[in-house]
């Protein structure tokens, strides 16, 4: 990859996320959901549970992996969004969880992680 | 993803508690844990630990690591157990056999380029580690002379991650640090720069000294200023011989948890000379501190001297909070971390003016105190702690002529430490068998079982008791010093020269 912007990787890596989770058999309701508290990157079900991920996409390793980048505070705000997106719904799920998918780009192609059940 | 194992040593005062490591690199969030009661150095090993890993180039795990510290009750403190934590998180990742380093015990703090740092307390760490018997520990190559002193240990000393992990991966001989530059430790700041032959005119006080030192009592020196009180404690600790091995372990556990080893001279092998300044606080003194309980004058001076100059000038409660090392020979000291125990079995040197004006009582220019101001001044030594002085000398100021007379009567402090050894020799002979090595370290029950002198030898000590003039703990005190004596004068036991001898010391100023 010659120069791609932030903005562009970003948006690979949510794309390649998702293409993942839907070969994992969940269903994607939403992407990129927006509130004024912030964002969910991407919305979506599994059986009876609610899952939003967050997907956090790195070029490299040279600050940290991408892993790792994924604070506790952002966990608890995401899971914050999770109860505003509710709200806004008419359906109800059994349970909530928060899932992170952690992708390394290397050589263009993507390395990817899925940690189930974050919080 | 697995559990790797280790352990390491925490210290609680001078003792060492075997601490084992555990890691855990699993799923999860990555990041790193660190459980089991850390205090705030401790924590900060997450990042040492990290910069240290990866600056050595070996690989961080992505992954969740949980670093629990077992016994988890037992709070943890320093940074002595980065290499424990380190070595197990490249024991659970892989990078090193997770069964080499099950059974090894690890010291050291973690510079962030991974170089392996000195800390405190080693030799009492390897010390607790050695009591698992035929033990192997990994120190810093800093504190490499301290830890070989531990005779059943297999010491490695280490200077850098890379280096032990490397051994560890390959299981070969243990590194074999460079060998430093041997310096030549300075001498000891109590060598004999000092002689006893420098005090002429106090022949009283330099036999009361030398008999101190032959049976490790207390001394109180009373006397105006310019009479040698100072100068006679001082050499006090050229009368002493060198300690003994286990002895020697204990004073140098003692000054390395306290921080205060040169790292050029490992053992402590002359008893230490501790003199507080009289405005030192019950806690610099005792021992103290909100977290990490630091020993204190007392533990500093075990086996050794403590000199207190200008006694009355110290806050009285500090005096009286000396009551209770003096009678049991270790000192507790309780604070909301818990309570620690550190040995104090020290000989206490007093030294004080008879008043506050401090001039001498039997020349014209008189001195100007009140009755009153003196009796204030000489009372803050309160009574309880001057029963537990063995022997109380008045230094008065010498005449010109005395001054002169004495010239040829004074001794070489090597010549007094000849007689000294040679009594403790005797001392030592006696309670063959016993734990106690000199006179003044016998309990009063076996005392008075094993160790009574005749009848008639105790009898001016009974007169004594019976006018009430002397307490049972003086009685006690009169009688070891009076088996100094016997010891001293080449005798078996002590006769009426020597139980009148100690009376006298004991009952001396009054």
């Amino acid at each position: 990859m010659a120069t791609e912007s932030r903005l562009e990787l970003g948006k690979r890596g949510e794309q390649a996320a998702v293409t993942y989770l839907e070969t994992q058999g969940m269903k994607v309701i939403d992407r990129n959901w927006r509130c004024r508290y912030g964002e969910i990157d991407v919305i979506a079900e599994e059986g009876p549970i609610l899952v939003v991920v967050e997907v956090k996409t790195r070029s490299g390793r040279s600050h940290g992996t991408a892993l790792e980048s994924v604070s506790p505070a952002k966990l608890a705000k995401l899971r914050m969004l999770a109860g505003q997106w509710l709200s806004a719904q008419s359906r109800t799920f059994d349970a909530i969880r928060v899932d992170v998918i952690a992708l390394e780009c290397f050589a263009g192609d993507f390395a990817l992680r899925h940690v189930r059940g974050a919080i | 993803m697995a559990v790797a194992r280790t352990r390491s040593v925490a210290l609680v005062g001078v003792t060492g508690r075997t601490v084992e490591v555990e890691a855990d690199v699993g799923k999860g969030l990555a990041g790193i844990h660190l459980i089991g009661l850390p205090d705030t150095a401790l924590s900060e090993a997450r990042d040492r630990v990290r910069s240290a890993v990866v600056n050595s180039s070996y690989p961080w795990p992505d992954a969740r690591i949980i670093v629990s510290l077992f016994p988890a009750s037992l709070p943890k403190r320093g940074s002595q157990f980065d290499l424990a934590i380190a070595v197990a998180i490249l024991g659970a990742a892989g990078v090193v056999p997770a069964q080499r380093i099950a059974d090894l015990f690890f010291l050291g703090e973690l510079g962030l380029d991974g170089r392996i740092r000195a800390v405190r307390g080693v030799l009492p760490s390897v010390l607790g580690a050695a009591g698992q018997g035929g033990v192997t520990v990994v120190v810093p190559s800093a504190n490499s002379a301290e830890a070989v002193l531990v005779p059943d240990a297999k010491v490695i000393p280490v200077a850098d991650l890379r280096q032990l992990v490397e051994w560890l991966r390959k299981g070969d001989d243990p590194p074999q640090p460079e060998v430093e530059e041997y310096v030549e430790p300075p001498k000891a700041t109590d060598a004999p720069d000092v002689d006893l032959a420098d005090v002429v005119g106090q022949p009283v006080a330099r036999r009361a000294l030398e008999v101190c030192a032959a049976g490790g009592h207390n001394l109180w020196l009373l006397g105006p200023p310019g009479t040698g009180k100072t100068m006679l404690a001082e050499r006090l600790p050229t009368l002493l011989p060198e300690l003994e091995l286990d002895h020697a372990l204990e004073v140098t556990a003692i000054h390395s948890v306290a921080g205060v080893l040169p790292s050029s001279a490992p053992m402590m092998c002359r008893p230490p000379f501790v003199s507080p300044h009289h405005t030192a606080t019950a806690a610099a003194v005792i021992g103290g501190g909100s977290t990490i309980v630091r020993p204190g004058a007392v533990s500093l001076a075990h086996r050794g001297v403590l000199f207190m100059d200008e006694a009355p000038e110290f806050p009285r409660h500090v005096l009286d909070a000396l009551r209770q090392p003096l009678e049991s020979g270790r000192v507790t000291v309780s604070r909301a971390a818990g309570a620690v125990t550190f040995p104090a079995r020290f000989m206490l040197v007093l030294a004080a003016n008879p008043c506050p004006c401090a001039q001498g009582e039997d020349k014209e220019d008189a001195c100007r105190c009140s009755p009153t101001v003196r009796r204030r001044y000489l009372g803050r030594l309160s009574g309880p702690l001057l029963d537990r002085i063995d022997m109380k000398v008045t230094v008065a100021r010498s005449s010109r002529r005395e001054l002169l007379a004495d010239r040829q009567f004074v001794e070489p402090s090597k010549k007094v430490a000849e007689r000294v050894l040679a009594a403790r020799e005797r001392a030592a002979k006696r309670l063959a068998g016993t734990q106690w090595r000199s006179n003044a370290e016998i309990p009063s029950s076996v005392l008075h079982a094993d160790f009574r002198p005749s009848a008639e030898a105790m009898h001016p000590m009974t007169t004594c008791l019976d006018a009430g003039t002397l307490t049972a703990r003086g009685l006690d005190r009169v009688v070891r010093v009076a088996w100094t004596l016997a010891d001293l004068a080449d005798k078996d036991t002590p006769g009426q020269d020597e139980t009148n001898a100690a009376l006298g010391f004991w009952l001396g100023v009054r």
